[in-house]
């Protein structure tokens, strides 16, 4: 077990390591950061001393350690547009989009596990046959396009609902909750369910997929044999064990929803990191993109590596590294 | 029955057609209505798109046939609709049937070929990492490991701005169409070369490509020639579920922004262009791109999901 742990705790730090040289290499090769600094009536002398109490002139290996090391410590640099450290942009923003991405993990979950559930056992019913094909849908909808359809037949059409911003936020220390006013709560609802749709509908057909991969086993024969209520059978036996792998996917898309998220931030103005990272993005604001892509890919990295290590505790089998390196 | 056909005289030997009518495949096409449903969908929107120039009733990048007066104006049987504009017009005064036309061109276009260079990137990388094996297999499938942690748009958009960044946005709306090839390829490549690579172990120790080695044939020629036609049955699955997620990719670029620009619009910048009027009433402008967008993607994940089921490979 700790071999194992030791390795995936090698894999984590390689992957963190190359996303930084990608930043790194963004910063470096894409035009000068002086250039970007300064104005244009700065002698070349004073840009040449600039460059050295950088340490631009330093070699790569040392620019790049340097660059690992600020980046461990969450400095990283100032932002070209807004002149200001990007960890205390990013630090702002947070909060909004951890709230929203868990607000939506928790609508694809509640919706997503129940539906999957019904349309299990009730295979031929006229319902799950809807289900199925509205997930087919939700599929194939982007998410952008599901988030304007959802403001065209609330905000618009019926009046219900805002179709952009947070609404009033409370501060509680650093953080910024949206969670505890009218406002705010009404505000989440849209982009919640534009950003969950996506995950509920892969949430039901896994949960229909696993359940009825359990309902065939013996177990469930014996349990029903043994005069078990159906209900006892249903949710006692069969859906505990479809939970597993339902976390297992669960935990992995929460990665996959922070970084989505920008897409919702995008369409509902959203005051979240996704909607930075985009400005960022237009305007070619590298501190801001580079300190984005290390952040979401130590989110991406960490949630990789924990859902590894529970499903390692459940299931002593993943403990050997089968594949020949 | 089997004997019944053997006794057939063989004098008329079936056509290529027949051929394909009497197969497994084509009998599961013509026997899913749905599927059928989905192809026509499909071909009447690629169509559409493909002779765009002889449907449009405007050219909407030829700037002398727009006229600003011609601006919002609702669709046809609304009460302030024209008679010039069936699906009315947009911010500029550009048809939106025309533009959707033009729109659906770039949008497939962009979609295909990134589809293509994607495949073409993953079945070589999946062939090399295969066959070689060793250190070259460790670091191509280590690479791939990497870049699926992250979500394939994360990825479209960096390589996005780093070219706007290299070009600058004047050059950078000129080649932009190959930029995007370039960044939706580049981020979907992974799943070709898992896939790729794995049927390659299982062919490269079966006796014909032994034999083609034994006779001295170089690598290059046997990984093309002998390996790839036998391994390319499920790359044909992946490239048609992921040619959906090309076209959506695209999509959202150009929602977001980073996209196609304004004056050689995609669908996905219809759309964005038509967000901003959603609250004027204007809905005919973002709506229409996002139904044809929506027809076309859900028409091709369809048509995926059938010849993943009818080609039956062993992916799921």
């Amino acid at each position: 077990m700790i071999a194992f742990i030791i390795r995936r705790l090698l894999q984590a730090i390689v992957v963190m390591l190359t996303v930084a040289l990608i930043a790194f290499t963004l910063f470096g090769f894409v035009g000068d950061p002086i250039n970007m600094m300064v104005g244009i009536e700065t002698s070349a002398q004073d840009r040449e001393n600039l460059r050295q109490s950088l340490g631009l002139n330093d070699p790569v290996i040392v620019q790049f350690a340097r660059f690992v090391t600020h980046a461990a410590r969450l400095e990283f640099g100032s932002s070209y547009q807004f002149k200001t450290p990007v960890i205390d942009l990013i630090k702002d923003r947070f909060p909004a989009t951890m709230e929203l991405a868990l607000a939506s993990a928790l609508f694809s979950l509640l919706i997503g596990i129940p539906m999957g559930v019904y349309t299990a056992l009730h295979r031929r019913s006229v319902l799950s046959n809807v289900f199925l094909a509205a997930s087919l849908i939700g599929i194939s909808l982007p998410t952008f396009l599901i988030g304007i359809l959802l403001i065209f037949l609330f905000p618009v059409t019926l009046g219900v609902l805002p179709s952009f911003g947070r609404g009033e936020v409370v501060h509680i220390g650093f953080w910024s909750t949206g969670l505890l006013t009218a406002s705010g709560l009404k505000a989440l609802v849209l982009p919640a369910v534009t950003l969950g749709l996506f995950q509920m509908t892969l949430i039901m057909r896994l949960v229909r997929g696993e359940m009825l991969e359990v309902l065939r086993t013996d177990y469930i024969k014996f349990a029903r044999a043994r005069g078990l209520t159906d209900h006892a059978v249903n949710f006692g036996h069969a859906l505990k064990n479809t939970l597993v792998p339902v976390m297992t996917i669960a935990g992995l898309q929460l990665g996959s929803i922070i970084a989505f998220a920008l897409i919702t931030e995008s369409v509902f103005q959203w005051p979240g990191m996704g909607l930075l990272f985009l400005k960022a993005v237009q305007n070619v604001d590298i501190p801001i993109m580079s300190a984005y892509l290390l952040l979401v890919a130590f989110i991406f990295v960490t949630i990789n590596l924990i859902v590894d290590l529970l499903y390692a505790v459940v299931d002593p089998r993943i403990r050997i590294d089968a594949r020949p390196a | 029955m089997a004997t019944e056909a053997s006794e057939a005289p063989l004098t008329r030997r079936p056509t290529r057609l027949a051929s394909f009518l009497d197969s497994d495949v084509a009998y599961s096409f013509l026997h899913s209505r749905i599927t059928i449903v989905a192809a026509i969908v499909a071909l009447v929107i690629v169509a559409a798109a493909l002779f765009a120039p002889v449907i449009a009733t405007q050219d909407p990048y030829d700037l002398r046939q727009l006229s600003i007066i011609d601006s919002h104006i609702p669709p046809v049987w609304q009460a302030d609709g024209d008679k010039r504009f069936l699906l009315g017009t947009d911010d500029q005064g550009r048809d939106v049937f025309s533009t959707i036309l033009y729109g659906s061109r770039q949008s497939i276009a962009i979609g295909i070929v990134s589809t293509l260079f994607a495949a073409a990137l993953g079945i070589a990388l999946g062939l090399i990492a295969g066959y070689a094996g060793g250190a070259i297999d460790t670091v191509i499938m280590r690479a791939a490991d990497i870049q699926s942690t992250f979500p394939a748009i994360l990825i479209a958009m960096l390589i996005d701005g780093t070219s706007r960044a290299l070009f600058g946005q004047q050059r950078h709306d000129n080649v932009v169409f190959w930029v995007m090839v370039l960044s939706i390829g580049l981020s979907f490549w992974v799943q070709y070369a898992r896939t790729v690579r794995g049927s390659t172990l299982v062919e490269k120790s079966k006796d014909y490509v032994l034999a083609a080695r034994l006779i001295g044939i170089r690598p290059g020629l046997i990984l093309l020639r002998h390996v790839l036609p036998n391994v390319v049955g499920p790359v044909l699955v992946i490239a048609t579920i992921n040619l959906a997620l090309a076209i959506i990719t695209e999509a959202t670029l150009s929602f977001l922004g980073l996209g196609l620009p304004s004056t050689q619009p995609s669908l996905g910048t219809l759309i964005q262009i038509g967000q901003k009027y959603l609250f004027a009433g204007e809905w005919w402008i973002a709506i229409f791109p996002g139904a044809t967008l929506a027809a076309l993607v859900l028409a091709v994940n369809l048509l995926g999901d059938w010849l993943r089921d009818a080609l039956n490979p062993r992916l799921r």
